[in-house]
């Protein structure tokens, strides 16, 4: 059964910008979905409109299981500033009325995971990018989200900070069983985290390419150099250029 | 060069003009009606301290009242604005009318309508209406300035509006505010002083009114001591403002890390 199930969504903001046209998508639960295509595709408003923060203009967007706790990550880490490491993390069970002691304990323990529970008590501008990167997906899977929307996270990292990111990322979505849909425009992020690779047009997006990709459960360095996952971005590119040229 | 110099260098500086001071009057036997010597002005703080010390509270009292009225009114209003854009533009332009009217023209009105019997309210009204644009305008944009997707995330955990207010737009707007209570706070002493002279001599009877005074007595000295006090207090305000800057945000906002670090 489909987790969610998007028929004919469109969005056309206020401005007459039409972002998205007539999108199709279904998203099966515990997939690793990555969305790819170019610049300014709609990949990010489709994301806000599966996070009910924008309404689509047509369309419907159900969920046949009913709506799961959802995660949010953007490309930049969206920290507040005046906040411990600790403090961020914990905003999500705050918002939600958890008891303070408790939401600290599952914080801790979302720091924790992403090799963070040093610095629990550093404030933002002590870390590096990659290390903001990973507290905001700490504050993500603090409240135990089935579902994790994440936008571009690990653009604005360098090559090795990425890697090592996206392996953890892989782990804990494992873990935890969590639905993961995936925003970039790197061909070759996309083939090696996904299970499956929605390639959409330029704007208005429409998606043009549905890859799956048969992936080994357990992946490192030097799944990058196999045939397999060459082919795999092969077919990725190779949809990515059609798309572009569409 | 962050040490002890910081302090010798200024301190060295003023001692060695005072010493000039003193000497050129002296040298060239300057009437004290024009310019009197350091140590005339410092034995005018020691024969009218009662009048001055009177006069520096009743001015300090207006300040400080002026000040936090103007920080609350301004944050209020600033929340206000940041709720509800409808509130923000009926009510901004006048907040800029108010702001833009030269004080001193502003205060007679102010002072006829208020009565001179209540002329410390008079005072206090004017010294508020020229700190509190400040206030209000700078803590407008900060609340204005928080970043679009945190706001997102708060909306996606079911945040209100009074969480988002209380938990994302007011830290994000403390620096902001911070940097405005530092000009308010100097402008709130210029506004106390600017009424007293507005309302005359013997009315009010604050700093601005003991040099008022002074003068047409030519006690030239005494206008020094006055001054020297308002030099200070401006002084004292900005350097309070400054260290609960620090205080508030040294450990987090950018503006406190030292280049060295």
């Amino acid at each position: 059964m489909a987790l969610i199930s998007l028929r004919g969504v469109s969005k056309t903001f206020d401005s007459g910008t039409q972002a998205i046209a007539a999108l199709d998508l279904d998203v099966r639960a515990g997939e690793f979905l990555s969305l790819v295509g170019p610049s300014g595709c709609g990949k990010s408003t489709a994301l806000r409109i599966l996070a009910d923060l924008i309404a689509p203009t047509t369309g419907s967007v159900t969920w046949p299981g009913g709506k799961p706790e959802i995660g949010f990550v953007f490309q930049e880490p969206t920290l507040m500033p005046w906040r411990t490491a600790l403090d961020n993390a914990r905003l999500p069970l705050e918002l939600k009325g958890i008891a303070r002691g408790d939401a600290e304990v599952r914080s801790r323990q979302a720091l924790t995971r992403v090799g963070l529970g040093e610095f629990e008590k550093a404030y933002p501008r002590e870390l590096s990018g990659g290390m903001k990167m990973r507290v905001s997906i700490a504050r993500a899977i603090a409240a135990e989200p089935k579902l994790l929307l994440m936008d571009e996270p690990f653009a604005a990292l360098d090559e090795l900070t990425r890697q090592s990111l996206n392996d953890d990322l892989l782990k804990l979505a494992r873990e935890d069983g969590i639905t993961v849909i995936f925003v970039t425009h790197s061909v070759y992020e996309s083939a090696y985290l996904s299970d499956r690779v929605v390639v959409m047009t330029p704007r208005p997006g429409r998606v043009t390419a549905d890859i799956a990709i048969a992936q080994p459960t357990e992946r490192s360095a030097g799944y990058r150099l196999t045939s397999q996952f060459i082919d795999a971005a092969g077919k990725i590119s190779a949809a990515l250029g059609n798309a572009m040229a569409a | 060069m962050r040490n002890w110099l910081t302090y010798a260098f200024p301190v060295a500086l003023g001692i060695a003009v005072l010493g000039v001071w003193e000497w050129a009057v002296a040298h060239y036997q300057v009437p004290r009606f024009v310019l009197p010597a350091p140590s005339a002005i410092a034995q005018s703080f020691v024969d009218d301290h009662a009048q001055l010390a009177a006069a520096t509270w009743t001015t300090f009292r207006i300040v400080i009242e002026a000040f936090v009225l103007a920080l609350v009114t301004g944050v209020a209003l600033a929340v206000l604005f940041a709720q509800s854009r409808i509130v923000e533009l009926a009510l901004y332009p006048y907040a800029v009318i108010l702001q833009v009217t030269p004080i001193v023209a502003l205060a007679p009105l102010i002072i006829i309508w208020v009565g001179y019997e209540h002329i410390d309210s008079a005072l206090l009204i004017l010294a508020w209406i020229v700190a509190f644009f400040p206030i209000l305008s700078n803590t407008t944009l900060g609340l204005r300035s928080a970043d679009r997707n945190l706001i997102d995330l708060f909306r996606l955990y079911g945040a209100s509006r009074w969480q988002i207010l209380w938990k994302l737009q007011l830290p994000g707007a403390l620096p902001y505010l911070l940097g405005a209570m530092k000009i308010s706070g100097g402008l709130a002493l210029i506004g106390a002083v600017v009424a007293e002279f507005a309302a005359g001599t013997g009315t009010a009877t604050g700093l601005g009114w003991t040099i008022t005074e002074a003068g047409n007595r030519l006690h030239i000295e005494t206008m020094f001591a006055a001054l020297a006090i308002l030099s200070v207090m401006g002084v004292a305000i900005f350097f309070l403002l400054s260290a609960l800057e620090w205080a508030l945000l040294h450990r987090w906002h950018e503006s406190a890390i030292s280049r060295q670090e």
